[in-house]
């Protein structure tokens, strides 16, 4: 048996300040989203002198920063509470994180609105946004690194009280994911700290531009396992349960995670593969690096349909997919992460072509990227954490989901189903077509190939159409969620047992030293000479630019 | 730790696979030639003119050889220059005969840009103090649209050309 604490109520204020946050960034996100696509149909003008470049930083900044980062700190508060329990000293450290993370977050917004920060979430040098935009992104990151060490003492604490035990699976995966993040945030503080803000000031005159860039990068991949890997703790801990089964094996779970804590940050250049200055020697090898991980994913991938296929067995269906019928497809708390890993197969073999060192150009900052980050971070992901949501919300504030609201969950699952299919599907076909991402509406002066883009532009329009539809439809249920009376009783949070009672998890799996060791070697393997190579061979640095981006 | 037989033979299947494709873009990368554009020069970006390629009066279309030419490109926000015609006039379109061999030569004077050739494979970024390269043979006839893919401030869409292959 899993032990399993009970969240306290304090505890449950702290995490649903998290939600509120993100579930109000969806909101605002998602309307920016809709606009975009609204404008590049070639249709619609923006009102009362709002910039296009202005929507899409929100956009960028509200959804891929603040939704993602408060939802999965929140989420991952509520799994070290589930596993191992949260002090009163952790819990005031853990608001001390999230009041500096909201300071930082306020302070961005304020220079975006004002227009002072046209810079879209990536911010590169030597375009030159406000310095508060820039110190607002650093406070944010450093309120995030206090809840990697709240979630860090969580666990070590529990081991102390508990010496010679197995970690929970839980709070295991909650330390790998916030070790990434901690290891990779590195990069990005380093740029904003040392170099950003410097500038920006005015304290240095010029920037290293290409450095800027690799730190950013260095961050900017290990990212986007840090959204995903929120998920995939659900899929391997929570989902068997839902489903009435069990955890296929912990020991493989452990394994995928450590896996990518090894591999997912000394990837970076597979984002600059175009970029001239890099040595194509290195961006090869941090090219082979980035497809290590997709053996982390395999293993997650057979787990989760082992898993699916022992329930249904052991509920007694037969033949080679008599199982699949076992699967609760009318319950959302399934049906959302479910379509989720479906969406993960096409996004997956998307990003190996993304990655892939020469066919990389054919993609390159086409809309194509947009149309790949939108199945994985905006489907995968989302549909996840839409699916987590359905029972943690009523589980922290001692409601029930309902089954009206499990319907509505329902609809919104497909709703979101229909338009990520043609607005995701329509990004792919135009980018191959060499439609270019990040882009205000443009004839290009009246080209052929401008013209034939503009079709799958409007098929954008409809589909984020439908997907603000969705939005709307998930907001209205959080809030039923959060605070509309529901029948007595409150929902369960879904704990799965393990299925393989050998309990043969290798005890190496839980060396620390080991695996930070390995992912630090790792890390200085892939960039200890090119970005030294980079630094002796850089070309004067460049002065800000302000015009470019109407911050003057 | 135990591992299912199913198990074994999924995951050799998954690293075998990624072996052969890891390799397959190994021997294209290193024994085909086809790296990702990737060019080491450097220059000043405030001075871009000091550099060869980037004398104003050698900017655009040369033909260096029998079906061989270089572009030089100038990028700025929101602007490639590709210099002046006989007359004097801004050059917004280039033409070229199809079967050519280009090099495409570009650099950035201010922030960073982006360089495509829509419905061609010539994609690179284009970023201060650096020049960026790309030889390409443009065999399909038609109208391509040069254009930056990487934002570059407001009037980032704006900022286009056109190549005319015949």
């Amino acid at each position: 048996m899993i032990k399993k604490l009970d969240i306290s109520k304090p505890e449950a204020r702290l995490i649903m300040s998290f939600m509120y946050v993100a579930f109000a960034s969806l909101l605002i996100g998602g309307l920016m989203g809709l606009l975009q696509t609204l404008v590049r149909s070639g249709t619609f003008k923006l009102p009362f002198g709002i910039g296009y470049y202005q929507i899409l930083t929100v956009h960028g900044v509200i959804l891929g920063l603040v939704l993602t980062t408060f939802f999965i700190i929140g989420f991952q508060y509520a799994l070290m509470s589930k596993s191992v329990g949260m002090s009163n000293g952790q819990r005031k450290l853990a608001w001390v994180g999230y009041w500096i993370m909201m300071i930082g977050t306020v302070l961005a917004a304020t220079m975006i609105l004002l227009g002072k920060a046209n810079v879209l979430y990536t911010f590169y040098a030597p375009l030159q946004a406000h310095p508060l935009y820039y110190i607002g992104l650093a406070l944010f990151v450093v309120g995030t690194w206090i809840a990697c060490f709240v979630n860090f003492h969580q666990l070590a604490k529990w081991k102390k009280q508990n010496p010679g035990e197995k970690s929970p699976l839980m709070a295991f995966m909650v330390v790998i994911n916030m070790l990434i993040w901690f290891i990779s945030t590195l990069g990005v503080a380093t740029t904003v700290l040392f170099q950003f803000i410097p500038w920006s000031l005015g304290m240095v005159d010029e920037i290293n531009v290409l450095v800027s860039r690799t730190l950013f990068w260095y961050f900017g991949h290990p990212l986007v396992y840090f959204w995903l890997l929120p998920a995939y703790m659900a899929w391997y801990t929570i989902i068997p349960k839902i489903i009435g089964g069990k955890i296929f094996s912990d020991a493989l779970a452990r394994l995928s995670f450590l896996l990518f804590l090894l591999f997912s940050i000394p990837v970076g250049f597979h984002h600059q593969l175009t970029e001239p200055g890099i040595d194509p020697f290195w961006k090869y090898i941090q090219v082979v690096l980035t497809f290590a991980v997709a053996i982390p994913s395999l293993l997650t991938a057979f787990s989760m349909f082992a898993t699916f296929e022992m329930a249904g067995r052991a509920k007694g269906y037969s033949g080679l997919f008599g199982w699949f019928k076992a699967l609760p497809w009318k319950d959302v708390r399934f049906l959302a992460p479910f379509i989720g890993m479906a969406a993960f197969i096409p996004g997956g073999a998307g990003g190996l072509i993304n990655a892939s060192n020469q066919l990389n150009g054919v993609i390159h900052n086409t809309i194509w990227v947009t149309g790949h980050f939108h199945l994985t971070v905006a489907t995968t992901v989302m549909l996840t954490f839409f699916g987590i949501s359905y029972w943690l919300i009523p589980h922290l504030t001692g409601k029930k989901l309902t089954p009206q609201l499990n319907r509505l969950g329902i609809i919104q699952t497909i709703i979101w189903t229909v338009g990520m299919t043609i607005m995701s599907g329509a990004m792919h076909i135009a980018g191959l077509l060499g439609a270019p991402r990040r882009s205000d509406y443009s004839v290009y002066g009246g080209t052929e190939q401008a013209q034939e883009w503009i079709g799958y532009q409007i098929a954008q329009a409809i589909g984020g159409t439908i997907l603000f539809i969705g939005i709307l439809l998930m907001f209205y249920i959080f809030i039923k969620l959060a605070f509309n009376s529901s029948p007595e009783g409150v929902e369960e949070f879904p704990v799965a047992e393990y299925g393989d009672h050998d309990g043969a998890t290798p005890k190496v799996f839980e060396n620390w030293r080991l695996w930070i060791g390995i992912a630090v070697v790792l890390i200085l393997f892939a960039y200890t000479i090119p970005l030294i190579d980079i630094i002796q061979n850089s070309p004067p640095g460049s002065p800000g630019f302000k015009w470019p981006i109407g911050n003057s | 730790m135990h591992l299912h037989k199913y198990e074994k033979i999924w995951i050799a299947f998954g690293t075998g696979s990624l072996l052969v494709f890891l390799t397959i873009l190994g021997i294209g990368a290193f024994y085909q030639g086809t790296q990702p554009p990737s060019c080491l020069v450097t220059l000043d970006p405030a001075n871009v003119q000091a550099h060869e390629s980037f004398k104003e009066e050698n900017l655009g279309l040369h033909q260096v050889g029998e079906n061989e030419y270089v572009v030089n490109v100038l990028a700025t926000a929101f602007n490639y220059d590709l210099g002046k015609d006989a007359e004097g006039n801004t050059v917004r379109k280039i033409r070229i005969p199809a079967g050519s061999k280009v090099t495409f030569q570009a650099t950035t004077s201010d922030v960073v840009h982006g360089f495509q050739l829509a419905g061609t494979n010539v994609n690179m970024m284009l970023e201060p103090g650096y020049i960026s390269d790309y030889v390409t043979t443009l065999n399909t006839p038609g109208e391509y649209t040069l254009l930056c893919n990487e934002y570059c401030g407001l009037g980032h869409h704006l900022m286009m050309a056109v190549v005319e292959v015949y």
